[in-house]
């Protein structure tokens, strides 16, 4: 196995990003984070890439934050917390939120404090069967960050989000799933392949259009309805502008599979 | 195709464009960022004002590029000045003409909006972002402050406190928190500005243009008076559009349930 904290790998138009730690149920360091933040970024920007999942190498998706470095870091007196997160984490969650791609996480395993934060910055979650979910920081005595007092609060409304960020107590994939957290859950052995799969799927769809769904998706948890009235009627005509929106629109009208070219 | 810049040569650093009733104007020096040194100042306050001047353009729009709205001064240009020489610079000239400008402008902005190129845009009537704009006045950070009206027209916008922190911290805003704030009027999806203020700037083409220059005029003119003079003002505008055929035709046309046909008369 290679001694990179993130591997990546290509499967045709998908991007799969590794969180490579195992031996440390991959917790998230300085260095993992930046790494994430660029495959992000790159991906963001690559026309090749249609879809990007996110994994984590060995039994555990991500077990959080590297606690025994945050801890070194604070009695060293050099950085705080606070900081910590706005230069380490806000920028890759920001990466993940803003980026025009589908992003899957494959919950191989645990998904912890920062590390479930990550998760629920991904578009999407399958998750292997028997996984558990934990917002923890209450138990280090720290308040849930990385975004997930955000994405608890919207996915799941008040009551629920403050049960599980009060309690820090895990809750099961299964139960994740009813929750609507989790998209989906399958054998263990099965969960990568259940993501890329999926991921393969969205790559097939017009991606620009996906593009401007996610942008709305993203924009309409801020806004009010009369605001959303007006961000739709301006994504739908920028969708209608494409190529695939008028190829699809043909492609139903003369009861034809569509051929799309995911540009123009 | 460039429009003559009355000097017999085409624009350099501007492209301009007529859509029906609309004039664009587009500032482009892509490769740096659409920086505004003197003489693309020049040329885009020349090419607004030939659009005042154009009986057939009813509003105007002023836009960059995606990646930039206007990222600012020119800063190589401006590194080795001293005071005598930005105390003589042409450019604050350019900024009293804009001023003058009687048809409304629009700014389209997507990406930089910083230092000079926020401050052009706060100088326009209406401002349309693209959500991946940026507005900002870094000014501080290298030992200035705003000097194309930043100060004072972010403070008439969004009031002392936001500008406080504009000016004196240096950080830019998201668009969203812009448009939050005041400071800009509507966010739209990236690549939709233009298109956007294409059709603000088409409704307005429609409404009677005297009504449209006045309402500017006495709008603008609460920024400088005490209430009651700006009232006493906007009365006087008031009485002068009784006299216009516009005035008129549009009552007569809002009566008969009809759209009016202006002149501008």
């Amino acid at each position: 196995m290679s001694d990179d904290v993130v591997l990546l790998e290509r499967r045709d138009a998908t991007l799969l990003i590794t969180i490579n730690r195992p031996h440390a149920l991959n917790a998230l360091t300085p260095e993992t984070n930046l790494a994430l933040k660029r495959a992000f970024d790159e991906a963001s920007f690559d026309d090749a890439v249609g879809a990007v999942v996110l994994t984590g190498a060995g039994r555990a998706f991500c077990a959080g934050a590297d606690l025994k470095g945050v801890a070194e870091r604070l009695d060293a007196g050099d950085t705080s917390i606070g900081d910590d997160l706005r230069k380490n984490y806000a920028p890759l969650t920001r990466a993940i939120r803003t980026s025009p791609k589908p992003v899957i996480a494959a919950l191989n395993g645990t998904a912890a404090g920062a590390g479930l934060s990550l998760a629920l910055a991904c578009d999407l979650r399958i998750a292997a069967a028997g996984a558990s979910l934990v917002v923890a920081f209450v138990r280090v005595g720290l308040v849930p960050d990385a975004g997930c007092l955000f994405f608890l609060t919207r996915m799941l409304g008040l009551s629920k989000a403050t049960e599980l960020a009060m309690t820090g107590e895990p809750i099961s994939v299964e139960d994740a799933m009813r929750l609507g957290l989790v998209a989906a859950v399958v054998p263990a052995d099965q969960v990568l392949q259940a993501a890329i799969e999926r991921a393969q799927q969205l790559v097939q769809l017009p991606r620009q259009t996906l593009a401007l769904i996610k942008r709305g998706l993203e924009r309409a948890l801020e806004l009010d309805l009369e605001r959303t009235l007006e961000l739709e009627a301006a994504l739908q005509n920028l969708a209608g502008q494409t190529h695939d929106a008028r190829e699809a629109m043909h492609a139903f009208v003369e009861k034809r599979a569509p051929v799309f070219r995911h540009t123009g | 195709m460039p429009l003559d810049s009355g000097h017999g040569m085409p624009y350099e650093f501007v492209l301009t464009e007529t859509r029906g009733p609309v004039g664009i104007v587009k500032i482009n020096r892509p490769q740096v960022r659409n920086a505004l040194n003197n003489q693309t100042i020049a040329e885009l306050v020349e090419a607004l004002e030939a659009f005042d001047r154009e009986r057939a353009i009813r509003c105007m729009i002023l836009t960059g590029d995606e990646r930039a709205f206007a990222a600012g001064a020119d800063i190589a240009q401006m590194a080795d000045a001293g005071a005598v020489e930005v105390l003589e610079d042409d450019r604050f000239t350019q900024w009293t003409r804009f001023r003058a400008i009687k048809k409304p402008i629009i700014a389209a902005v997507s990406g930089y909006a910083l230092g000079g190129g926020c401050e052009v845009a706060l100088m326009c009537d209406l401002i349309v972002a693209s959500e991946t704009a940026q507005f900002g006045q870094p000014e501080v950070k290298i030992g200035i402050i705003p000097g194309a009206g930043g100060t004072q027209r972010w403070t008439r916008s969004v009031g002392k406190v936001r500008a406080m922190e504009a000016v004196l911290l240096g950080d830019p805003i998201r668009a969203v928190d812009a448009e939050r704030i005041g400071l800009i009027n509507r966010v739209v999806p990236a690549g939709a500005h233009l298109e956007e203020a294409l059709r603000l700037a088409n409704v307005i083409a429609e409404r009677p243009p005297l009504a449209v220059r006045l309402g500017k005029e006495a709008v603008n003119q609460a920024l400088e008076t005490s209430l009651s003079a700006g009232l006493d003002y906007e009365r006087k505008l008031f009485y002068l559009l009784f006299a216009s055929e516009d005035k008129r035709e549009g009552m007569r046309a809002f009566l008969e349930k009809r759209p009016g046909n202006f002149t501008g008369r």
